[in-house]
């Protein structure tokens, strides 16, 4: 197998006297998405705030496209090519599409000792990325005023406009009705087919079944296991996933 | 894939949907048409009410009358959009001249002592935006704490007494005028249009926006959201240095006790201008017609004889109105 695109050697994380993350290792190769499960608290969250430059390790390596990286903040993530789009999605209400897309990354243009806001650049940039996600948002709405799904694709297309190699989902569907996860599903799906890396946490097994290629389970702060969902029959992968989660691995067995 | 359904039903119900209609809605979101209206109403009342009030000398007069309030308005505006607060500008104003006021005394040059009470707003500035940004104090007690201890130090520093300042040509920059226009009314609308200006161009103006519409957002976007909420503090500190300096240059002396109270005048005239409380937004013009406003009701209740004390409680009144009304209108958007 070729150099993964994310290596992960050791990787732990302390609150204090609480360990959150303990010695965890984990490879993420090209183009390949990985789904990240396990009991609240069992420290997926922990892990995605490292991966996006949110926590410092406490201890570990960090190897990203083959060299070593410590990320001392969301922009150096970012700077990397690892986009983290968050559960409660992080947008500015009172800002337009194309601020909210091109937030912390302003297009601008300099004028002697000054640069101003590039305006129309960035507008017509988040035109371009909301039509190759198949929408006609408008980037001057406000996104205060916007539904749910709509915001959505705002944290999307924030994520998408800069070329991710990687891309963080913490929860995507948490807040999402039925209809709408089927079209953040496609997106998903659509940034596989690019080549971008994902790693997504989700409570909802049917999501991480639909799109993952390697379902990874945390437990207590380490890595209990893996499972490829595909190799077997849903009910079985279902089975092997549970018991990993909770630890009673003698129920996979049989 | 296709847009969620309940917003392609939205934007078909507009026929222009970046246009003319998008134009309305932003503008009704800050309130400062309707304000201007009010503006209007007041100006033809009081035209009728007294025959002075429509005189260029009046109109002058309320430039003047509004030209302090006004140039530390701007960077109030700018703090309470990035979602802070600043109480400390009339001290800063009060320190800022005496310390111009004591070198222009020791013959110091003008553009020297001038710098020099900038320099104090900014370092002003600089502690207001450190305290609030890297010891995670509340805004309103941060610089409620700074406006008392800037004050106290013009005091103790100038033993209390007011300094004369005879400088011919500093008190022309309070007193000159050209064209028949007021220096420092010229200073003032300077000020207003070069924010106005900058706001929505630089990211000066965009994170100020951002922070105050949520300061986590921004700070996961990779925004330097400390940084910049010391900037926000630094331009008002140093805007009400100069504020600081038309005052005295108006009057003649520096007092250690000079523009004390004047944020709610300030405060006023933002909010009334449509910022709201909660930050995130506002506009810079917004203040400058809330100011206009208050200039003409200050103008007014004079031109009709009304006591000076009561000015005092008619401010409070309109304040409290305007911080009612922001809870209204906060109130309605969040339910849209």
């Amino acid at each position: 197998m070729a150099t993964p695109l994310l290596e992960l050697r050791g990787i732990s994380k302390s609150f204090g006297p609480v360990t959150a993350l303990d010695r965890v290792d984990l490879d993420i190769g090209a183009a390949e998405a990985i789904g990240l499960i396990g009991d609240n608290g069992a420290g997926k969250s922990t892990l995605v705030k490292i991966l996006s430059g949110l926590y410092p390790p406490t201890a570990g390596t960090m190897r990203f496209d083959g060299r070593e990286v410590r990320f001392g903040s969301p922009s150096d993530a970012r700077n990397a090519g690892i986009e983290m789009i968050y559960q409660d999605l992080a947008l500015c209400g009172d800002l337009d599409v194309a601020a909210n897309v091109f937030l912390g990354r302003e297009r601008r243009r300099r004028y002697g000792p000054f640069t101003f806001l590039d305006r129309p650049g960035m507008e017509k940039a988040a035109r371009q990325v909301m039509r190759e996600l198949g929408t006609d948002l408008e980037p001057g709405r406000i996104v205060g005023a916007l539904s749910g799904g709509q915001r959505q694709l705002v944290a999307v297309a924030r994520a998408l406009q800069f070329e991710p190699r990687l891309m963080l989902l913490d929860e995507p569907t948490a807040a999402l009705s039925t209809e709408k996860i089927r079209v953040l599903m496609g997106l998903i799906e659509q940034l596989k087919a690019r080549g971008v890396s994902i790693l997504m946490i989700s409570h909802r097994f049917t999501d991480i079944l639909h799109v993952c290629d390697r379902v990874v389970v945390v437990r207590q702060g380490q890595i209990a296991g893996e499972v490829a969902p595909h190799a077997q029959a849903p009910d079985k992968t279902m089975a092997l996933m549970h018991a990993l989660m909770t630890g009673d691995t003698l129920g996979a067995v049989a | 894939m296709t847009l969620p359904a309940d917003a392609t039903t939205r934007e078909a119900g507009s026929t222009a949907p970046g246009g003319f209609r998008r134009f309305i809605v932003e503008r009704s979101r800050d309130s400062s048409l309707g304000l201007l209206a009010i503006l209007l109403l007041l100006a033809v009342i009081l035209s009728f009410v007294s025959p002075y009030f429509l005189t260029a000398t009046n109109l002058l007069n309320i430039g003047r009358g509004i030209a302090i309030v006004g140039i530390v308005a701007v960077g109030e505006t700018i703090v309470i959009i990035a979602g802070g607060f600043d109480l400390s500008v009339g001290s800063t104003m009060a320190a800022a001249g005496m310390a111009a006021a004591w070198l222009i005394g020791l013959g110091i040059p003008l553009p020297v002592a001038f710098a020099a009470a900038i320099a104090i707003g900014i370092a002003v500035g600089l502690a207001n935006g450190a305290i609030i940004s890297y010891g995670r104090i509340n805004p309103l007690i941060a610089t409620l704490a700074t406006l008392a201890i800037v004050r106290g130090l013009s005091y103790v520093i100038s033993g209390g007494r007011e300094l004369v300042v005879s400088d011919p040509a500093f008190q022309a920059f309070g007193v000159g005028s050209v064209a028949g226009i007021p220096y420092i009314v010229i200073l003032l609308v300077a000020t207003f249009a070069l924010f106005a200006w900058l706001m929505p161009r630089t990211r000066f103006g965009r994170y100020a926006y951002a922070i105050g519409s949520s300061a986590k957002a921004a700070q996961r976007a990779g925004v330097p959201v400390k940084q910049w909420r010391i900037a926000y503090y630094v331009t008002s500190g140093a805007l009400a240095a100069l504020a600081g300096l038309v005052f005295v240059a108006r009057t003649g002396n520096a007092q250690p006790s000079a523009a004390l109270g004047i944020e709610l005048d300030v405060i006023t005239a933002v909010i009334l201008g449509g910022t709201s409380l909660s930050g995130g937004r506002g506009r810079i013009w917004g203040t400058f017609v809330g100011l206009l406003l208050l200039g003409v009701v200050n103008n007014g209740l004079i031109l009709a004889g009304v006591p000076a004390f009561w000015q005092q409680v008619v401010k409070g009144v309109i304040l409290l109105l305007a911080v009612l009304y922001d809870e209204i209108r906060r109130n309605r958007a969040e339910e849209a």
